[in-house]
């Protein structure tokens, strides 16, 4: 029973005003209705997601938007523990090969019932040439269905990371694909759409009732949902509200009950207020300068050479950041300083790498004496205005540091669309950069994406040439061990190698801010920065 | 007459014509398509097969003319950013800005009018003065500054007025209207007021300035020497005839302000085209930047052509586009 | 004028003298908005000497200065006049440098517009016919786009054109030519209008006859006579020309971060409306209201002055 049942306005177009009233009319009882049921969440999110379809485009935030419609089969809990999901058991038949018992009586927001043919077609789609969620399963080789209930899964090697991969692939229906031509993935980097684009069918908490991109998506329980629910909402609008100082101005005038993305500046006005609760803890991301490690500088008055590429000079640009300050006053006293590159939570964090250098201005420009460069040199920062949590603040306060130990860093500052391409194409010298490890909550999602040097797969965000061949293979060796008694300690091994290098210079866990109204009576919040709204409680 | 019209349609259609050049020009030439499309490790086959799939292999002469073709049939192609078709996404907006640019346009004509003739006949009293300085003061201050004070005071501080967004909306066929339910007009004020204020500025000193030189001629002072009273001189003679570029300049100003709107639709994220106009421009959304120049010229080169007609019609002798300039006071 | 009153004393009395100037003595909105203006333009322009600091120098920035309220609060530290911003920037540091960088953008707006729309405007009407149809055509067009749509259409064409590493350092430039692409056709049409009158004058017959070059007769003869109109178009242009370099860098396609204008620093205030820090709003939002202000009161003044309808 949704007011989409009503829609009595597509009828109205010819009668204008007589309509108007009409629609009006059954509008307000529709509130009321809705009311009478359950309660409404208004979400003012920062940004718009980038489509319906969850294989449209690998980003951390429309897949955790997503995950309210569509179900994986398994999931994380609030404390980011692998739990089932669609799929009530699993064992591992051989080494390569997985077999999934599949949950019974799970139904689709249509009404199918969710089977093994559902599973195959998903993974099929996912994995698909055209994907742009492909790498998000790369040991993936093939499925197929035993029974109505069973579905084995080979992998192309012995894989220890198969579960945590599968928390974000998420299960269509087979006939709603074919029925609607959706087989295929669509693609929103590409420009490639299809039905599944702007229409949704999936056994999640909630089913999209309608949906107008850059202003309202609405979300309504699915009161056939398989699990037990424990939430109360019966309608969830979200709202992007891109510009931060309105969304704060919407939280505190009720206009919306809750923001995953709080600005940090406003806390405190936040917090004061008697109608808004913040909720606000450390996020697994790590923020990290990344440098350029190639064998001469993008943009800088020393032409012939990297001074980047010497060990000292990466020391000095450690030691010369007074990270307390940038704690205090870049971010508000938020954020957790790391010497570590990934979070505690994350397999393969030890507390030896957690420890900083210490800050040392004098010490930085005797570094950079001893390395040659008593006068400093100039080098290209690219930071992004719209990218980590207060990036301007924090590049802005390092960028200054850096000057007052001689350096001359020259900072460029744009939005994200903007800086990307140079980022990608490798036109920088520092940059800003952060890493949740997302989905696979383990220290293996940086190491082969970031760490690791450029093949295949391997070392797709490695933009700088930061590579080297003791920390591959390690990486390499701890791919293919299923046993994490022994994996874990080869990625400790490379983070630790990165570290006594500095080939990155690590800053902070980020903070991560979440704001709601006082309707708001309870939810969870993981330090994986995803609203659940199906645990989440209104009064 | 005719010949008249005919000139004059071809005109417009040559601006047109110009404005497509150039929304073309920034598909050619603002980033290459084919790299923002493709990811960084697409072959050499995937662009040339994408070059062609958009025509890009063609000569240049016939691309614009497809450009124009398809422009021509609302066909503007997809966005970059969210994968919609860009008419649709402009058409889906449109509501939303205009409905804003109807409220500034009747708040500068409620007030304006009013305000002017005041100024105008109590020209040397204190409070015209005042007002005087005020407009001065209207015009000097940025629309997104005083929006933002807006927010400041009537959101935050009092919580009387909302502060973003239409509020409740309803549809009547494919136009989505705030007028009809009480959050869809308290969301119009505020940045309904904020547009409007440059305008009802405009509007003052235009009926102010017309108002005094309608005075100072002589069918006035036969009007006064025949001993009407003030009132009866001052509406029914001074007043009548200056409502005529004053109703001139609102409907040219139309375009204007629907341009003008997306400084306040960015101020209370008001989501309209010039908002959507203005993301493009952060992203780098080219078909939609194209799509909505082409927009928002076509309705101000329509408006300026209409009025310059129906000026035509009323008075032969203005037919040369003499008032089309007056558009761009801005 | 402020041009002309700074020039040689000899010369500023007999300007007083004259008939403006006597209508400038005796308007004191007008001599109070160019003393303003003046010490706007001067404070701006001196702000190296009087700034209490460079917030361009990365060097001279401390984080724990930030987020100092203004001298009268509480918690607030000397020098920090008007507070300081996340960053630890002095405001009013940042506002001179800010104001000296509107300034510079506005004056070269209104001077480039001016300079294109009067060549194209002798041209046209000296030339008339096939030349003057296709510039005022070429004007036409420009006109019915609106000019905020423009001057961003323009901006981000440029800007996308410009090799990444060039766009910062030639942001400036960016700004003044979208800005100037825009507003040159008012010149132009006025100043057609009166070389067209000018034209048919005897003066400039005989000139022709004689043979003097079509340049010089444009610019010893009938340049002189177009520039008064000229003069007060362009003072009231410049209000408008801050205003839109403003609202261009409001909307994030003007001035960086890096170099910022006053209408960088109201974005950037923008987005600590809520936080209480209402001062990094607050005075630049107040000082680009003066400037616009005081040249829109002497523009009004001049033109009204020069009308000689209204005398």
């Amino acid at each position: 029973m949704t007011k989409a049942d009503f829609k009595p306005w597509n009828r109205a177009a010819g009668r204008l005003l007589k309509g108007a009233a009409l629609s009006l009319a059954l509008l307000s009882a529709g509130t009321g209705l809705a009311q009478a049921q359950g309660k409404t969440l208004k979400w003012g999110a920062a940004r718009e997601i980038a489509s319906l379809d969850p294989y449209s485009f690998g980003e951390t935030f429309t897949l955790a938007v997503l995950n309210h419609v569509y179900e994986g089969l398994v999931r994380y809990t609030g404390d980011l523990k692998i739990e089932p999901a669609l799929a009530e058991s699993w064992e591992t038949v051989s080494p390569t090969v997985w077999r999934f018992k599949l949950r019974p009586g799970v139904k689709f927001h249509n009404g199918n019932a969710f089977t093994a043919d559902d599973v195959v077609a998903s993974l099929a789609r996912v994995t698909h040439e055209t994907s742009p969620l492909k790498g998000n399963l790369p040991a993936y080789k093939s499925s197929r269905k035993i029974d109505d209930l069973t579905v084995e899964i080979e992998v192309n090697g012995p894989y220890p990371l198969l579960l945590n991969d599968l928390t974000n692939i998420y299960i269509f229906d087979k006939e709603w694909m074919e029925a609607n031509n959706a087989s295929l993935p669509t693609d929103s980097g590409k420009g490639i759409k299809g039905f599944a684009t702007d229409n949704a069918n999936g056994t999640g908490p909630f089913s999209v009732e309608s949906r107008r991109a850059d202003s309202r998506t609405v979300f309504v329980a699915n009161p056939g949902w398989w699990d037990k629910p424990q939430h109360n909402i019966s309608r969830i609008e979200f709202l992007p509200i891109s510009a931060a100082s309105t969304r704060v101005a919407a939280l505190l005038s009720g206009e919306i009950d809750f923001t995953n993305v709080a600005p940090l500046q406003d806390l405190p006005r936040l917090s004061a207020s008697p109608d808004v609760k913040v909720l606000q803890t450390n996020e697994l991301r790590t923020v990290i300068f990344a440098l350029n490690l190639k064998n001469t500088l993008f943009e800088s008055d020393i032409k012939d050479k990297n001074p980047l590429q010497d060990k000292r000079v990466r020391e000095a640009l450690y030691r010369a950041i007074d990270i307390d300050a940038v704690q205090r006053r870049a971010m508000r006293g938020l954020s957790r300083n790391t010497g570590a590159l990934i979070a505690p939570a994350i397999p393969g964090y030890t507390p030896a790498q957690d420890e900083r250098l210490p800050f040392d201005l004098d010490g930085a420009k005797k570094l950079l004496t001893e390395a040659g460069y008593p006068n400093g040199f100039s080098f290209q920062m690219n930071c992004q205005s719209d990218g980590l949590v207060n990036e301007e603040e924090f590049c802005q306060a390092v960028a200054a540091m850096w000057s007052r130990a001689g350096l001359k860093p020259n900072l460029s500052l744009g939005p994200r669309s903007q800086q990307t391409p140079k980022r990608v194409r490798g036109e920088f010298d520092v940059i800003s950069f952060g890493w949740a490890n997302e989905p696979m909550i383990d220290a293996y999602s940086i190491l082969i994406q970031v760490m690791r040097s450029k093949s295949g797969s391997g070392g797709v965000f490695n933009w700088g040439d930061w590579g080297r061949a003791d920390i591959d293979a390690l990486i390499d060796k701890a791919g293919v061990e299923l046993d994490s008694a022994k994996r874990i300690p080869m990625m400790s091994e490379a983070l630790m190698i990165a570290k006594r290098e500095h080939l990155f210079i690590p800053l902070h866990q980020q903070p991560m801010a979440w704001a709601m109204r006082s309707s708001v009576a309870e939810t969870v919040q993981a330090s994986d920065n995803k609203p659940r709204l199906w645990l989440t409680r209104m009064k | 007459m005719l010949v008249f019209l005919v000139k004059r349609l071809m005109n417009a259609a040559g601006v047109m014509l110009a404005v497509a050049f150039l929304a073309f020009m920034i598909f050619r030439f603002v980033g290459d398509p084919v790299e923002l499309m493709l990811n960084e490790q697409a072959s050499q086959a995937q662009r040339d097969e994408l070059r062609i799939r958009l025509g890009l292999d063609r000569s240049f002469l016939l691309q614009f003319a497809t450009f124009v073709g398809n422009a021509v049939r609302g066909d503007f192609g997809i966005s970059y950013r969210n994968q919609q078709d860009v008419f649709t996404l402009i058409a889906e907006r449109f509501p939303a800005t205009f409905e804003l640019v109807l409220v500034a346009t009747f708040l500068s004509l409620a007030v304006g009018l009013p305000l002017g003739v005041y100024t105008a006949i109590r020209r040397d009293s204190f409070l015209a003065k005042l007002l005087q300085f005020v407009s001065v003061l209207g015009v000097s201050l940025p629309s997104f500054a005083l929006g933002i004070l807006f927010i400041l005071v009537f959101s935050v501080t009092l919580q009387w007025l909302p502060a973003f967004g239409r509020g409740e909306i309803v549809m009547l066929g494919g136009w989505s209207t705030g007028f009809l339910t009480p959050s869809g007009r308290l969301a119009l004020i505020l940045p309904g007021v904020t547009l409007s204020l440059f305008q009802i500025t405009l509007v003052m000193r235009l009926v102010r300035a017309e108002m005094l030189e309608t005075m100072r001629t002589d069918f006035i002072r036969f009007a006064r020497a025949r001993g009407l009273p003030d009132r009866s001189v001052h509406v029914r003679h001074a007043l009548r005839n200056c409502l005529m570029p004053v109703i001139t300049v609102t409907g040219l100003q139309i375009g204007n302000l629907i341009a003008f709107a997306l400084v306040t639709e960015t101020v209370f994220q008001w989501p309209g085209m010039g908002l959507l106009f203005v993301q493009a421009v952060t992203f780098v959304d080219i078909p939609v930047m194209a799509a909505y120049l082409i927009v928002v010229s076509f309705i101000f080169v329509s408006l300026n052509t209409v009025v310059d007609l129906l000026y035509a019609i009323v008075d032969p002798r203005l037919r040369e586009d003499a008032i089309s300039g007056a558009a761009n006071a801005r | 004028m402020p041009a002309e009153t700074a020039r040689a004393p000899g010369r500023l009395a007999r300007w007083l003298d004259s008939d403006i100037g006597w209508s400038f003595r005796q308007t004191p909105v007008a001599w109070l908005s160019a003393l303003l203006l003046i010490l706007l333009i001067v404070s701006a322009f001196c702000a190296p000497l009087i700034a209490p600091q460079n917030p361009h120098d990365l060097k001279q920035i401390f984080i724990d200065k930030a987020e100092l309220p203004p001298i009268w609060a509480k918690d607030a530290e000397w020098p920090f006049l008007l507070g300081t911003d996340p960053q630890g920037r002095d405001v009013l540091s940042a506002i001179l440098y800010g104001t000296r960088v509107s300034l510079i953008i506005g004056l070269a707006s209104v001077m480039v517009s001016m300079a294109i729309g009067v060549t194209v405007g002798l041209l046209a009407g000296y030339h008339g016919g096939r030349i003057d149809n296709i510039l005022m055509r070429i004007g036409d067009t420009v006109l019915s786009i609106p000019t905020l749509l423009m001057a961003i259409l323009v901006s981000a064409l440029f800007r996308e054109m410009l090799p990444p590493g060039l766009r910062e350092p030639f942001a400036a430039v960016v700004i003044v030519l979208s800005i100037s692409l825009t507003n040159w056709v008012q010149y132009a049409r006025t100043v057609r209008a009166l070389t067209m009158v000018e034209r048919r004058k005897e003066y400039v017959l005989a000139a022709r006859i004689i043979k003097v070059s079509s340049v010089r007769i444009m610019r010893r003869h009938i340049l002189p006579n177009t520039l008064t109109p000229v003069m007060v178009a362009a003072t009231l242009n410049l209000g408008l020309a801050i205003l839109s370099e403003a609202t261009l860098s409001f909307l994030g396609v003007g001035m960086p971060i890096t170099q910022p204008s006053l209408g960088t620093l109201i974005r950037i205030g923008n987005q600590y409306l809520f936080s209480g820090s209402w001062w990094l709003i607050v005075f630049p939002a107040l000082q680009l209201g003066l400037i616009v202000l005081s040249v829109n009161l002497l523009g009004d003044w001049l033109r009204d002055a020069l009308n000689p309808k209204l005398r």
